[in-house]
């Protein structure tokens, strides 16, 4: 993985004794709240319902297993000995107290992490797919490019006031795990006609109170033009987007104001001239120099069949189900990637605990070649196991309760912070993807059942990606009462599409029932071997409609 | 932000959060602040309750508190409770972490 | 207010004059719309002469007249309005600009690297600014990621440098 050189250290430590001192200024009051929030703004610090929250940037989720131990060294220091991964594939603490945050980025400095634009109206974390390097069908690691953008990102003086926040997903696969089309920029690795891999840019997808799928608005963007064209798409956002509302803020409001054709327009426009600066032209040294960070780890010789591996799934039946759900196709012959579920029954989706981190950890160092991942879908990703070590692999996380069998299944859900910790929220989400998760918690009717994502918001801003989860839940705010609006159809894959809502919001007595009625109805609607989402396609919402209604 | 103001309405206490730390803090009849919702002074009325909110000023521009707000409570043989499910929260802690917050600290939390 | 132009503290000049008054005596700084309206009279003073912009107002609509302008100030109505940052380039790369650019508004401390960074070399700034409290956020950063107008190596080249003059020692 990318390591820092002087220059990267040298950067992270100065931000370091930047915020430190305007911690300091704020702490002896020469700093008013109002000045002071827009800095912590820039540096992940917010306020929360119960205390501070800081939200740590994981750049394009990937991690070592020493800065996983020192992110559980935070928890227990400074905060109550648990994390909180998110849909960005960061990590939050919910309780950190503002004088320690000095200290805590000091401590993330030692192991070359830090908060930067982690919040504010600038660019934010580039995310990516959790499979990186290891996936089948890539065509070029994503995260060789995502840590280009980090780095023309990192303290961009024209873009570090944006009208709002600016966020950035890459994907090297045709299937996507990165959600690209739900952010203000999606970008797809490609090959053109001649073997070249490019870059097909997307604009102007985003959730929050107006989702939309992004648009194309260029089918090959060259490897070295790259930045040349980001910063045309942001010169063009920073200088039109709309400064006036708030709500109307987001690159995708421009573009659906002025058109994806006229958009594609402008950009071009703007590349054309930035292109002829040179200035941003990509050295095809520095790719490499970059690319080198991430070669591919000193794979073994394996064969692809495991003896060890597949006496294991016929002696152990919760082994078997594990593999059949959180096991997935490694490029290497004799290899699996891991997925290590933070869903168990009942729990808080994406919540890690300090010794749970460190428990990964070693089991990172010992079989995935000292790293991993954060996934978009609050899970974690051992990228390169040996297909001989999964069992031992499996009773290790089995021994921290990481051991859930249910990634991709009713159970693996992905829900915001909601009302238990959110000052901005409607309604609480954590107990809601409980009980739906104590509902279903059978492992053979979750697998009968088969791929099915349920997204919950606790309020409009959607950072539960309600709104492309096959059934996404949001809570809605009735007289100081909380109601849960259902959607259906949603996705966040390459097909992407926002849900539908189903009809009027219901109580928190009911909303389990409702999406127990609604996966009854699939159910019994399906074709053989169909998805939800493919049944939902095929026979749109009335039939879901008809049962939660009819009766009421 | 929803929830926890409601015009009209006739008992209301303030709250805030403490800057060095941010915990959710009361404004007492004291003038002091207390982590405690049960020590929270409570204004009937609305003149009463921008008086009290008034009384917050003085920590504010001393930089012991930010974002003091009034926010409606009722009056129990339980003693006093928060009215939006926001302010239940805030007074005890994460409905889903009973061992956090101050469910785990205070002897007087409510639901 | 205060004036700090190329680092410098100075005596504030170009004063921003209302469109609805009297021009003074020697240079100043007028609205877009009164430049627009007024530029043969402005030019026919034989005094310099600035425009402001506001946000949303492109320097497209004066780079014809740039050569006749000896400062463009560009407004910050609000810290988090950051339009005027990619003025400033387009101004210094785009239009070829060599006068003053010069920031005026809302203009914090915390954002002086960045518009340094952005080709403005005039920023007008609150009473409370100090020449250390200038020095120490104009610098703050050693390092810079990306090219911007300042001229500013990247890092990206210093690493090149770095490397080939390692190749070098090696050859030797
Ligand atoms: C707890 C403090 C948080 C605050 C104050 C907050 C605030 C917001 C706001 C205001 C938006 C709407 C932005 C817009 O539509 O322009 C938003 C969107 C979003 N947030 Fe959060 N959020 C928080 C936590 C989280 C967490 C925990 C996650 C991940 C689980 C997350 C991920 C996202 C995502 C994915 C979006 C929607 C994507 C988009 O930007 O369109 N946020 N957030
Ligand atoms: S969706 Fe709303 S409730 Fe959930 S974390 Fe985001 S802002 Fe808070």
């Amino acid at each position: 993985m990318y390591r820092y050189d002087e220059f990267d250290q040298q950067l992270v430590n100065e931000r370091v004794k930047q915020f430190s001192g305007q911690v300091a200024r704020r702490l002896s009051g020469e700093l008013t709240e109002d000045e002071f929030k827009q800095l912590r703004l820039m540096n992940g610090v917010y306020l929360q319902l119960h205390a501070y929250m800081l939200r740590i940037a994981v750049p394009y989720g990937t991690l070592s297993s020493k800065q996983l131990r020192m992110l559980a060294h935070i928890g227990r220091k400074y905060d109550r000995g648990y994390g909180h991964f998110t849909t960005r594939q960061n990590l939050q603490f919910n309780w950190p107290a503002l004088k320690d945050v000095p200290d805590i980025l000091r401590d993330l400095a030692s192991v070359e992490m830090h908060c930067i634009q982690t919040s504010g109206n600038c660019i934010r974390n580039v995310t990516t797919d959790q499979y990186a390097g290891a996936a089948r069908d890539e065509l070029e690691d994503p995260r060789i490019v995502s840590e280009i953008i980090r780095q023309w990102s990192t303290f961009h003086p024209e873009f570090s006031f944006l009208p709002r926040k600016f966020k950035i997903a890459v994907s090297g696969t045709p299937d996507d795990r990165a959600a690209i089309r739900v952010h203000d920029i999606g970008i797809q690795i490609v090959e053109n006609d001649r073997k070249e891999i490019g870059y097909e840019i997307f604009v102007g997808g985003g959730l929050g109170r107006t989702p939309m799928v992004g648009k194309k608005i260029s089918d090959f963007v060259p490897k070295e033009d790259l930045l040349a064209y980001l910063e045309a798409i942001l010169r063009v956002y920073n200088m039109y987007g709309r400064r006036d509302n708030i709500y109307k803020a987001r690159i995708k409001i421009l573009v659906h104001e002025i058109g994806a054709d006229e958009m594609r327009r402008q950009v071009e426009a703007e590349f054309a001239e930035i292109r002829k600066t040179g200035a941003l032209h990509l050295p095809q040294e520095e790719i490499s120099r970059i690319e080198a960070y991430f070669r591919a780890p000193a794979y073994e010789t394996l064969p692809d069949e495991s003896t060890e591996l597949n006496k294991a799934v016929l002696a152990d039946p919760g082994f078997a189900n594990w593999v059949k759900s959180n096991v997935a196709a490694h490029k290497m012959p004799g290899y699996a990637i891991v997925n290590i579920s933070l869903k168990p029954i009942g729990g808080t989706p994406g919540d890690c605990s300090s010794d749970q981190m460190d428990a990964v950890a070693d089991i990172a160092e010992k079989f995935s070649f000292d790293e991993l991942r954060v996934t978009h879908e609050q899970n974690l990703t051992l990228a390169h196991v040996r297909k001989k070590d999964l069992h031992t692999v499996y009773e290790a996380l089995k021994a921290h309760d990481l051991a859930t069998a249910n990634v991709g299944l009713i159970t693996d859900q992905i829900a915001c912070p909601g009302l238990d910790y959110c000052a901005l929220a409607n309604a609480r989400s954590i107990p809601i993807a409980q009980r739906i998760s104590e509902r279903f918690a059978d492992i053979e009717r979750q697998h009968d059942i088969g791929e099915l994502k349920i997204n919950t918001s606790g309020c409009i801003n959607a950072c539960g990606h309600h709104h492309v989860g096959h059934i996404g839940i949001l809570g809605v705010d009735k007289k100081g009462v909380e109601y849960y609006q259902v959607t259906l159809g949603g996705a966040a894959d390459e097909k992407t599409a926002v849900g539908d809502i189903v009809g009027p919001a219901f109580t928190e007595e009911q909303i389990v029932d409702a999406i127990e009625t609604i996966v009854t109805t699939y159910l019994g609607t399906r074709k053989q071997g169909e998805r939800f989402i493919d049944t939902y396609r095929r026979v749109g919402i009335d039939p879901f409609k008809e049962s939660l209604y009819a009766t009421h | 932000m929803a929830q926890h103001t409601r015009k009209g309405a006739q008992f209301q206490a303030v709250t805030a959060n403490r800057l060095n730390d941010g915990i959710v803090v009361y404004l007492t009849a004291g003038g002091r602040w207390s982590e405690s919702l049960q020590e929270a002074a409570v204004a009937e009325g609305k003149e009463a309750a921008e008086a009290l909110l008034a009384r917050a000023e003085p920590a504010v521009a001393d930089n012991s508190i930010v974002e003091p707000y009034l926010f409606e409570v009722a009056r129990d043989e339980g003693g006093i409770r928060a009215a939006s499910v926001r302010e239940v929260i805030r007074q005890a802690g994460p409905t889903v972490r009973l061992d956090l917050g101050k469910q785990a600290e205070l002897p007087d939390v409510h639901r | 207010m205060q004036l700090i132009r190329n680092g410098a503290f100075v005596e504030p000049d170009f004063p921003s004059v209302a469109d609805d008054e009297a021009l003074p005596e020697g240079p100043a700084i007028v609205s877009l719309e009164r430049w627009q309206a007024e530029r043969e009279a402005l030019r026919a003073r034989n005094t310099p002469i600035g425009v402001r912009l506001k946000s949303g107002q492109e320097p497209s609509v004066i780079a014809d007249d740039l050569d006749m302008l000896a400062v463009v100030a560009l407004e910050l109505p609000i810290f988090r309005n950051g339009r005027a940052y990619s003025y400033a380039r387009l101004l210094r790369e785009r239009y070829g600009y060599k006068g003053e650019v010069r920031a005026v508004g809302n203009v914090l401390r915390d954002q002086f690297h960045f518009m340094i960074r952005c080709g403005f070399d005039a920023l007008e700034v609150a009473d409370n600014i100090t020449p250390e409290i200038w020095a120490e956020n104009v610098g703050v950063f050693s390092y810079s990621y990306q090219p911007a107008t300042d001229g500013r190596e990247p890092v990206l080249s210093l690493r090149q440098r770095l490397a080939q003059r390692a190749a070098a020692r090696e050859a030797v």
